[in-house]
């Protein structure tokens, strides 16, 4: 099913964002509220549900032993997997995931993954041979934009959240402690910030109309100093050089209020 | 006799009278007991039942008017989402005639109309027509979306809700019998529009809705009530009209064409 | 809006049992419902029941684009029974499998009999269960939201459809089996009914009962459905009260 949005529309969302505005009265650099809770699903190591406006995303994480990859034999796996299911918007379709979700899950992978947030050698129980993997799974639950950023949010908060049960090796063999749970060595944190072209400006967090109207869109993942470690562009259209750089210099200044919506890691 | 009070809410399957009373519409009828098939209000007129449903999809009829978005280009048609399970189409000929013209010189996708249900067969094809004052092609202006069954809500007693919305925002403002509400005007003013649409939508099943609606728009506009100080005015009837067959025509006719003056094509 | 609650205090019976939970025979675990918890979804519903949390979206009657399915006379309803990989112990790998599909069947024909699916020919009415986190039950679960949540969307039906299970555990016959008592139990009877008639729109059952137990085991599970629809109107109304 194809979603055909009124010309119309596309027109009168242009027209406001040239004259400053946006259908929501938000600033070009505000945030719709968000809404972070963590430890919502008692049988997942590690969850979180994230509001991004009416966007909602439950994250949870599970923790399994598996072989680590021969080119990393000392590093544990970290494996990001997100689903739109066909609750959360009319044009989802059941089914394998398409490439948005594809693409949803690859960003979120590695917008953590390259930023170090977790010391995965510390994920090593028997090099080259047992690891621990740790699985976190994105519910897209109710679509209305910007899942990305909602992605990564609640995908830093879930594991933050994560606790995996201790594993030491007796005799060559590996035994799990499930009465003693430990956080996961949480090492750095960071969050991705996204904003779409629409009548020539650069929008934070799009709505969905807004999405549905871009131009273009550019997704920017920011560690805590302001470095950055993931970027995706996307949409049909091109972006200048200078857009970017500018888009960027912002980012580190909304990142980090981002971050005061994580839950401190009083571990 | 009868179980439930009028405009009392409730839900599929409740039980409201029994056989001495008529079923209306969001009624049925089981072993000589009227039943609500919808969460919605009841409304007792002489010895018939209804329930006004608080939500609904539409379902097209003949001679409804109608806001359509054209979706698709065939060989002799145009289609078009009209917001409903049954999607519409525009015949050709219903704006060429007999001639033989590129249909995308006229209406491309994306375009949005206002159009009235020329007919719906029994595959549940429905056909639409342009032949009418004030049907034709909207150019800019916003679309807001509400639940068909609020419409009449919208409109109010003789326009009454929506003559006090285009009157103090100055914008145009079309409604189609589908649930869909175009509206036109200085850009703030439209989003003050859409604001107070949204709200009808949310509390078109509670009473005192007209004042509540006054305020905001004052409130949005930056106005002083004059009104505030007085005592509110009697809570109105919630969602049913006062004459039940009027609610089969909850426009304006008045309304209706004189929105649709700078439309026709 | 929804709040998810966790480390609930289990009610306290009167009746003495031996029930790991210190629930009394026929003693339902706490539960709450709640109607209109999603922006996109033309109606949903949110259900916890013990451990379990789902969440329902309903999108209907819409345009059917697949032909072969269409009906001429009525609308079809399709139910997707879906579990979140982080719902379970062990991470359940995305997508359907066996089990999932013969849920989705059997929900759709426990709520079909109740929907008007007659007033509108060639659509189609979609429901989608989304287990977030399975304690027990959670097909049960699963049809007594998707019901609140089809109301919720404005589908006109006879009745809400309603549905609990009941089975025996070390050698009692007990209401609403908890995931510990389903594990080690000898029997589970989930059963849905419409409420009003009392007629039976879903039946399974799995294990060794005898005729007098499947009996009792029966209607306790009714009973429990009717404590149950109590909770399902009240979500409703609660959605639209002032």
């Amino acid at each position: 099913m194809v979603i055909i949005i009124p010309e119309i529309i596309k027109e009168s969302l242009n027209n406001l964002v040239k004259n400053g505005d946006r259908a929501d009265d938000r600033s070009f650099d505000q945030y719709r509220d968000i809404v972070l809770e963590t430890g919502v699903i008692d049988k997942a190591e590690g969850s979180a549900r994230v509001k991004i406006g009416k966007t909602q995303i439950m994250v949870g994480t599970k923790s399994q032993l598996g072989e680590p990859f021969s080119d990393t034999p000392n590093v544990g796996v970290l494996m990001t997997n997100s689903e739109l299911i066909p609750m959360a918007a009319p044009d989802f379709e059941p089914g394998p995931p398409d490439e948005r979700s594809v693409e949803l899950s690859r960003v979120t992978d590695r917008c953590m993954r390259e930023a170090k947030v977790i010391d995965l050698e510390k994920l090593c129980i028997i090099e080259g041979k047992k690891v621990w993997m740790i699985f976190v799974d994105l519910h897209i639950i109710d679509y209305d934009g910007n899942l990305m950023d909602a992605a990564v949010l609640g995908s830093m908060a879930a594991l933050m959240n994560t606790k995996i049960p201790e594993a030491k090796v007796v005799d060559d063999e590996v035994v799990i402690d499930e009465e003693k749970k430990i956080p996961l060595p949480i090492k750095e944190k960071a969050l991705m910030c996204t904003f779409a072209k629409i009548g020539g400006e650069l929008i934070v967090d799009p709505s969905l109309e807004e999405e549905q109207v871009m131009s273009s869109r550019i997704s920017i993942g920011m560690r805590t100093d302001g470095s950055i470690c993931s970027m995706q562009k996307g949409g049909m259209q091109p972006l200048t050089k200078d857009e970017i750089i500018k888009a960027v210099a912002r980012s580190k200044v909304l990142t980090k209020k981002l971050m005061e919506h994580l839950p401190q890691n009083k571990q | 006799m009868i179980f439930i009070e009028d405009k009392q809410m409730v839900i599929p399957g409740d039980v409201l009278a029994d056989k001495e009373y008529q079923s209306g519409r969001g009624t049925f009828k089981e072993d000589d007991k009227i039943c609500s098939s919808l969460v919605g209000l009841v409304a007792v007129r002489d010895k018939k039942i209804s329930v006004i449903p608080i939500q609904s999809k539409y379902i097209p009829k003949r001679g409804d008017v109608v806001i359509g978005e054209i979706t698709d280009i065939r060989f002799s048609m145009w289609n078009l989402n009209i917001n409903s399970p049954y999607s519409g189409i525009l015949p050709a000929s219903d704006v060429f005639g007999k001639e033989k013209r590129d249909l995308s010189k006229a209406f491309v996708v994306g375009d949005v109309l206002f159009l009235r249900v020329v007919d719906v067969d029994e595959v549940k094809k429905v056909k639409l027509g342009l032949k009418g004052r004030g049907l034709g092609k909207f150019r800019d202006g916003i679309l807001i979306y509400i639940t068909p069954t609020k419409v009449p809500r919208l409109i109010g007693k003789k326009g009454s809700m929506i003559n006090m919305i285009k009157d103090e925002t100055k914008c145009e403002v079309v409604v189609g019998q589908n649930g869909v509400v175009w509206v036109k005007g200085d850009p703030s003013m439209e989003r003050v529009a859409e604001k107070v649409i949204n709200m009808i939508e949310e509390q078109a099943h509670t009473s005192g809705l007209t004042d509540r609606v006054r305020n905001m728009l004052y409130k949005l506009l930056g106005k002083e009530n004059p009104e505030e100080a007085l005592e509110s005015e009697k809570p109105e009837k919630a969602l049913e009209p006062e004459n039940p067959e009027k609610e089969k025509e909850p426009f304006d006719e008045e309304d209706e064409e004189e929105n649709g003056e700078d439309l026709i094509q | 809006m929804i709040t998810i609650l966790t480390n609930k205090i289990l009610n306290k019976s009167s009746t003495p049992s031996k029930r790991a939970d210190g629930r009394a025979s026929d003693d339902l675990r706490p539960f709450k419902i709640e109607a209109g918890v999603l922006e996109r979804a033309d109606g949903s519903a949110y259900l916890e029941l013990g451990g379990n949390k789902v969440m329902v979206a309903v999108y209907g009657p819409r345009e059917l684009h697949i032909r072969r399915l269409m009906q001429p006379d009525r609308a079809v309803l399709r139910c997707r029974y879906n579990m979140a990989p982080f719902s379970v112990d062990d991470r359940k790998r995305p997508g359907p499998d066996r089990r999932s599909i013969e849920i989705s069947k059997i929900t759709s024909e426990a709520i079909m009999p109740a929907v008007f699916l007659e007033r509108f020919p060639r659509s189609t009415i979609d429901v989608f269960i989304e287990v977030l986190e399975a304690e027990g039950g959670t097909r049960c679960a699963g049809i007594t939201a998707a019901s609140v949540a089809l109301a919720d969307a404005g589908v006109p039906m006879r009745d809400l459809v309603v549905a609990c299970a009941a089975g025996k555990s070390d050698g009692e016959v007990v209401l609403d089996l908890s995931e510990a008592e389903d594990k080690d139990g000898e029997a589970d009877v989930p059963v849905a009914i419409m409420p009003r008639t009392g007629e039976i729109t879903l039946l399974q059952s799995d294990g060794h009962l005898t005729s007098e137990e499947f009996e009792k085991a029966l209607n306790m599970a009714i009973d429990g459905c009717m404590k149950l629809s109590k909770a399902q109107k009240e979500a409703i109304i609660k959605r639209y009260g002032d």
